[in-house]
């Protein structure tokens, strides 16, 4: 699957490492839910990191929509609440 | 539903949001070619902006420094004038300049690698945009109605939502001048009330206050002169008498002055 990390880049990630990039973004919404921006960051880079080493770069000239589009790595909870501000502020 | 997948719907809506589509897919080739064209533009005039900005700040730092440096100068005449009261007044003012610069780092900082942000992701807009143009006119060449609906859609998704990633990278940017402008201003008018930079009128002061203590020992001097001369008597007569009598007075305090403050140390 096409991952895009939002400010840096498209990557290309085997379905197999879907579980793990699930597992991690439970992390990462409890901590959005919490309200823990230390945790919400942690949880970030863990989840950026996983598609890094997992994933391979995709070159900048090719041109087709991702599957799944993740914060930028210096989001903050309110960046990202702000993101979602349509649909209202997330539960919790 | 996880946070990512939230994010990411939002996202795409969003980012396909910024384009229209025709009834024939080669229009709205076009038209998303053009659309992109705009967006670099934009991009470019971005970067420009949080360059001027880091630019203003890199300004008032320095002046922020210039007046600090002025202030430990005056701290140290006032110490040396043993007016503990007025160095410490200069070292109080220098502290408070020391924390507003600390926050100006920290913001340049920001908008430094915002700004390399920036940059970056108009060059990846732009490979993004050439790839683009070639492929859509590929496209339009071999164009089949059958085929073209997927492929055009594919090309058509994958740069909206380039732009629409760079869109939020331009939103955080002019969010982040905002406030930077916002303080920034804010600093300009501390200065300006003196508050802060010494070299309004405020620091004037200081000045003036350290030159008087400059001024009167040699004041004292005089003083103790002219006593002496009204108790002296005769002395003063022949003084009075004397040719250029008249430069006396104006040269006494500085013959005066360096015996008094010998004294002092």
């Amino acid at each position: 699957m096409i991952v895009r990390i939002s400010g840096e880049g498209q990557f290309e990630v085997p379905e197999r490492h879907v579980d793990e990039l699930n597992r991690l973004d439970d992390d990462l919404t409890k901590a959005v839910d919490g309200g823990d921006e230390a945790q919400f960051t942690a949880a970030l880079q863990a989840l950026l990191t996983s598609v890094r080493t997992a994933g391979e770069e995709l070159p900048a000239d090719w041109l087709g929509p991702s599957d799944l589009v993740l914060p930028s790595p210096d989001a903050t909870i309110h960046e990202v609440r702000e993101v979602l501000g349509d649909e209202g502020l997330i539960p919790g | 539903m996880g946070l990512m997948r939230r994010f990411s719907n939002i996202f795409k809506a969003k980012a396909s949001k910024t384009l229209d589509k025709y009834e024939d897919p080669r229009e709205t080739l076009d038209y998303s070619y053009e659309r992109t064209l705009e967006m670099l533009q934009k991009m470019r005039r971005a970067v420009a902006d949080v360059a001027t900005s880091r630019k203003r700040i890199e300004l008032q730092a320095q002046q922020l420094q210039r007046s600090a440096a002025k202030l430990e100068g005056q701290a140290k005449q006032a110490v040396s004038q043993n007016r503990e009261d007025l160095a410490i007044e200069a070292l109080t003012r220098r502290q408070s300049i020391a924390t507003q610069l600390t926050d100006l780092q920290a913001q340049h900082d920001q908008l430094k690698a915002e700004e390399a942000r920036m940059v970056e992701a108009s060059q990846r807009l732009q490979t993004k945009v050439d790839s683009f143009r070639i492929r859509k006119e590929t496209m339009k060449a071999n164009y089949t109605a059958a085929e073209a609906q997927t492929k055009v859609n594919e090309a058509i998704s994958g740069i909206g939502e380039e732009m629409g990633d760079v869109g939020l990278a331009m939103q955080r940017a002019e969010d982040k001048v905002a406030q930077m402008q916002a303080r920034s201003g804010a600093l300009d008018e501390l200065m300006a009330s003196g508050a802060l930079d010494d070299a309004s009128m405020s620091s004037d002061r200081l000045q003036a206050e350290l030159d008087r203590g400059f001024a009167e020992p040699a004041v004292e001097a005089e003083l103790a002169r002219l006593k002496g001369e009204l108790t002296g008597g005769s002395t003063t007569a022949k003084q009075l008498d004397a040719p250029d009598q008249e430069a006396a007075p104006a040269t006494a305090p500085a013959s005066a002055e360096a015996p008094v403050e010998e004294d002092r140390r």
